[in-house]
């Protein structure tokens, strides 16, 4: 059997990855070279996705690896790591990326609203892992750190349509004071 | 109204649709362009580069001139401030930095961002500016790194020590520099802070022990707020102890201990888990960190309790008996709704049980065989079956138990590990065999998998004969011939063909049965049914041992390519079957059966070692005329590891000749050697044939050199000791360039001796029937020899003969049953040239072990070498 410990290192998470129901990935991003091109790691997805999306059972082995997984509606957020690696702390990744993505979508987590709100999904994966270091864990320094813009789309970006619309409803709105 | 009207009609034309799944590329590429305008839009800008975030997360391939002209337009998005924009285009910059050109462009920007007063933009524009930089830029950046390490927000001085390290394995020198601001940022009063400062500090001082040392001793008195941080210094401090070896006295053990009272639990199980993976611990020191595994066990939260049990698991392996006070929180586990934590349970249980529990537990596991899919059930089957080897006397509940489930529903995979696993029990386990057989006897009546099937048929071919009463299984095997497909059918016909030449008593009823064959529709089954019939009929039993019990003992690949080669020179001489390379039968070692039912699948099956090496030898003109390989031994070190030049040595045995392949590596960056060779001396009478130098052997590219000796002129002398010298013509070359001077000096260096011994000219050899061919051999050129041997236990003793003579252990004979003092050891095998060779080998254990060896063969010189060889 492989080594039962694992060096000291900093180097935790071998892969994040945000799948929606059919298994498809959204976002993920892989730190070594486990599955070094698209089609290995799409497989990789495929047969995890397989493996987990019946039973929500928070942890599974599989290829050798730990994956630690969430879901909610129509989306899927795995962390995996090394099957030596300490679960907890896997864990603790995977609480604030699910964390961070449901303040960024107003707790509002399926794959639509996700998608709306790509950017800043792929922020925060960014500022929550850097190259496999976990980089922070607390989902709340996360979300203030992407500061996710406000619905309102700046004057000189609007169509003229919308422009009127907007005006239109503040009209109605001082009428109907 | 209007609005919402607009939003519902979306829902229903694509509810789920994905804004981003059909994308061009070209098309988000060619929307790029919108970055040259004025004014950006920022959000329209932000937009496409998520687009392309997209694209690349896909795994979609962009070309560099393609990626460098979307990155090169990037690059006015920093003359917006929009934090969200600039925050995409770090994102963009770090993911492209690999594949565009020039991206160093963008340093001025980013450092520009890294040390201005927006802090929302430092820390995100240091960790881009890292991944795009090189050694040469970075001592530009040192003074800004420096500061940016001690910085006071925490994540611009987080993020500077992450890509720190990350830079480490690049530019070690430079970064090495900078541990002074790691250690005043490892105080601060920010977990995620400290955690970094710790890693990087460890990483740059990985291999300076004592720093290490005190590294540790400092934070372990305390200062450490982040649970990160802590279960690293558990792990930094684990691997202290266990390179010191020190005792558990160490203050090192007391600190990992007192985190088994950490207020969080992944420090706890940090914690518990080193203790547990530790060296030589005692019950005593680990009972601590079991309880609050046992702890764990009851937890709501899945991942603990599959932690806990995953450990618990490891300590099974050692220590059973530690984790029995666990039983009963474990059996609450294997129901488990996650299946692995249900698996590991079980597989827990199964090792820490008493014989007494066995049975209640394979009752408790019957009841929940039917919920759980193939592949967990696999993981109970192998359990069953290290259980089987743990407590031969249980094989009866074992056997039932793994009968029941072979008359369940299931799918290949799962059918196969437990005929696989009752095989092995039957192999190792002479009083399961007949009850075993019998299983697998009723198996085969409605067997689906025709693989499955053949095997069996095969393992009663050989088995069956030899029981007290091979008549009833002659009626399950015939059954197959009249009721299955013709893979089975042939299968039988031949495992019938074995009853009838074992035992003269079937002999009559046999060959009625293969008459009967003869007009099978198949081709296959009646040819086989006719040859075994004229096999039998001339009642020899040579014949029978050589073409039914024994078969053909050569490689397929090798005897294919042979009657290839045969085919293409025709020639009067008929084709000789010992000129056919044999099969390597692999050394027979316990398989440790895998408890985890998910760790990487099996490397795929390589070709056969010495098939490559057969084909390098081949190419070699030097070597052409040597004739076939007989065997390629394991590489052995002639070097210790991390010295100036590294060699191994492949000893390659041809009928007159052994030739030494030299595997050579130069581990000197600034030396290139021309004219490689290995010049080797023996006084035991091998003669030096020829060289065949490696030409140039560069830094850290590995070389091959070949001497072939040949073989003494006395035939029974074969064993030897060679001095072995490297002989070279060293050229100083420049380390960065790799370009030599143009000359160079002689030099040599002296390398570890080789020995020849009787296991290099002896190929393993299975006889399936070891008794057949003992007397197919016969007793002309026999040998016989009394030794007593050095050995002071009779499994010893096996294996130092085994080793020794470099033979196939036949008939399980190389496994000692426990308590004897008296053994038989049968070993078969081929000596070059293609000759037969069998040893019998009874030992006796009175003080010493006493040894009478028995050799026969085809050959008498092979005699006489293999039975003075152990001597």
């Amino acid at each position: 059997m492989d080594a039962p410990v694992l060096p000291a290192s900093l180097y935790t998470v071998k892969a994040i990855a945000i799948l929606d129901n059919d298994g498809e990935r959204i976002v993920s991003k892989y730190y070594d070279d486990t599955y070094p091109t698209t089609k290995e790691q799409k497989a990789f997805e495929k047969n995890l996705f397989s493996k987990t999306h019946k039973a929500n059972a928070e942890i599974i082995m599989l290829e050798g690896l730990t994956c630690v997984y969430r879901s909610n509606v129509d989306l899927y957020f795995y962390v995996i790591g090394s099957s030596q690696e300490n679960e907890l702390i896997l864990v603790s990744v995977l609480s604030c990326l699910y964390d961070s993505i449901s303040q960024i979508l107003r707790k509002n987590v399926e794959k639509r609203a996700l998608l709306d709100h790509l950017d800043a999904a792929f922020l925060a994966v960014d500022e929550i892992v850097d190259g496999g270091i976990i980089l922070e864990s607390d989902y709340s320094n996360v979300v203030q750190r992407i500061a996710v813009r406000g619905d309102d789309v700046p004057i000189n970006e609007q169509t003229v349509a919308q422009v009127l619309q907007s005006a239109r409803e503040q009209l109605k709105w001082s009428l109907l004071k | 109204m209007h609005m919402l009207r607009r939003d519902k009609k979306d829902e229903e034309d694509g509810g789920s649709s994905n804004p981003f799944q059909n994308m061009e590329k070209s098309s988000v590429l060619q929307e790029a362009r919108i970055f040259n305008e004025t004014p950006i839009k920022p959000r329209k800008c932000c937009h496409i580069l998520t687009k392309i975030m997209y694209i690349l997360n896909q795994g979609e391939h962009i070309g560099t001139t393609e990626a460098t002209e979307t990155f090169f337009a990037m690059t006015k998005l920093f003359q917006s401030n929009d934090v969200m924009l600039r925050r995409m285009v770090y994102l963009v910059i770090k993911e492209m930095a690999n594949i565009a050109e020039d991206v160093i462009i963008v340093t001025s920007s980013l450092t520009k961002d890294m040390t201005g007063k927006e802090d929302m933009y430092r820390a995100a524009a240091i960790r881009a500016l890292c991944k795009i930089t090189d050694t040469t830029m970075l001592q530009g950046l040192e003074r800004y790194m420096k500061q940016a390490i001690v910085d006071k927000v925490h994540s611009v001085s987080s993020a500077a020590l992450a890509s720190s390290l990350h830079l480490l394995s690049q530019s070690p020198d430079v970064v090495k520099r900078w541990v002074n601001e790691a250690q005043e940022a490892a105080t601060s009063d920010n977990v995620m802070v400290q955690y970094h400062a710790l890693g990087l500090i460890y990483h740059i001082r990985k291999n300076d022990r004592l720093a290490i040392t005190k590294l540790v001793g400092k934070y372990t008195r305390g200062g450490l707020k982040s649970p990160y941080a802590t279960c690293m210094l558990i792990r930094i401090a684990s691997k202290l102890l266990e390179d010191d070896d020190a005792g558990n006295d160490s203050p090192l053990f007391d600190f990992i201990e007192g985190c088994l009272r950490h207020k969080s639990e992944m420090v706890i199980y940090e914690a518990a888990h080193a203790i547990v993976n530790m060296k030589n611990t005692t019950a005593r020191e680990l009972a601590p960190a079991v309880s609050v595994l046992q702890l764990f066990l009851s937890s709501p939260k899945p991942t603990l309790r599959f932690a806990a049990t995953k450990t618990l698991n490891r300590v099974a392996m050692t220590h059973p008996a530690a984790v029995t006070a666990c039983n009963l929180d474990l059996e609450n586990l294997i129901t488990d709704v996650n299946r692995s934590i249900a698996t590991l349970a079980i597989t827990t249980l199964l090792k820490t049980g008493s014989e007494g529990s066995v049975e209640r537990l394979m009752k408790q596991i019957s009841t929940f065989m039917s919920e759980i899919s193939d592949e967990f059930k696999v993981v109970v089957v192998q359990a069953v079956r290290s259980l089987c080897t743990k407590f031969p006397r249980k094989h009866g509940v074992m056997m039932s138990f793994l009968s029941s489930m072979l008359r369940d529903e299931g799918g290949f995979e799962y059918k196969r590990a437990i005929v696989d696993s009752v095989i092995v029990i039957i192999e190792e386990n002479p009083e399961a065999k007949e009850a075993g057989l019998a299983h697998l006897c009723e198996f085969i009546e409605d067997c689906e998998h025709t693989s499955l099937a053949t095997r069996i048929l095969h393992l009663l071919g050989r088995e069956g004969p030899r029981t007290q009463n091979p008549s009833k299984y002659i009626r399950f095997i015939f059954n197959r011939v009249i009721l299955e497909s013709a893979a089975i059918r042939a299968a039988a016909v031949s495992s019938l063909a074995k009853f009838g030449a074992h035992c003269e008593a079937l002999l009559p009823s046999v060959i009625v049965l293969l008459k009967r064959c003869l007009l099978d529709g198949d081709d296959e089954v009646r040819d086989r049914a006719t040859f075994y019939l004229r096999v039998l009929e001339q009642q020899q039993k040579a014949l029978n041992s050589a073409y039914i019990l024994n078969g053909l003992s050569v490689s397929i690949v090798g005897l294919e390519r042979a009657l290839h080669h045969y085919t293409l020179s025709p020639s009067e001489t008929p084709f000789d079957i010992k000129s056919v390379p044999l099969e390597t039968q692999p050394i027979t070692e316990q398989k440790k059966p895998d408890m985890l039912p998910s760790s990487r699948p099996a490397e795929k099956p390589s070709a056969p070692a010495q098939e490559i090496y057969a084909e390098q030898l081949a190419a070699i003109p030097e070597f052409a005329s040597l004739g076939p390989l007989f065997k390629s031994s394991k590489p052995v070190e002639l070097t210790e590891s991390e010295t100036e030049y590294m060699v191994r040595c492949i000893k390659h045995t041809f009928a007159n000749n052994i030739v030494f392949q030299f595997d050579c590596t130069n581990t000197l960056n600034d030396q290139l050697l021309e004219n490689v060779t290995v010049q080797m001396e023996s006084g035991d009478g091998f003669e030096t044939v020829c060289q065949v130098p490696a030409a140039c052997l560069k830094y850290n590219q590995p070389g091959v050199t070949y001497t072939c000796v040949s073989m003494p002129e006395d035939a029974t002398s074969v064993t030897g000791t060679f001095t072995n010298t490297l002989k070279f013509i060293v050229k100083d070359c420049d380390p960065n360039t790799g370009e030599a001077d143009d000359d160079g000096y002689e030099d040599e260096y002296v390398l570890e001796d080789i020995e020849i011994t009787v296991a290099d000219h002896v190929q393993r050899v299975m006889k399936p029937n070891f008794l057949a061919s003992w007397e197919e051999v016969g007793e002309d050129n026999e040998v016989d020899e009394t030794f007593a041997l050095s050995a002071k236990t009779l499994e010893e003793a096996v294996s130092n003969i085994i080793g020794f003579l470099g033979m196939q252990p036949c008939e399980r004979s190389d496994k000692v049953n426990e308590g004897k003092s008296s053994h038989t050891l049968c070993l078969a095998g081929v000596f070059r040239g293609g000759h037969d060779a069998l040893v019998r080998a009874k030992l006796v254990l009175q003080d010493t072990v006493t040894m009478q060896i028995t050799v026969r063969s085809t050959d008498p010189t092979v005699s006489e070498v293999i039975s003075c060889a152990v001597g």
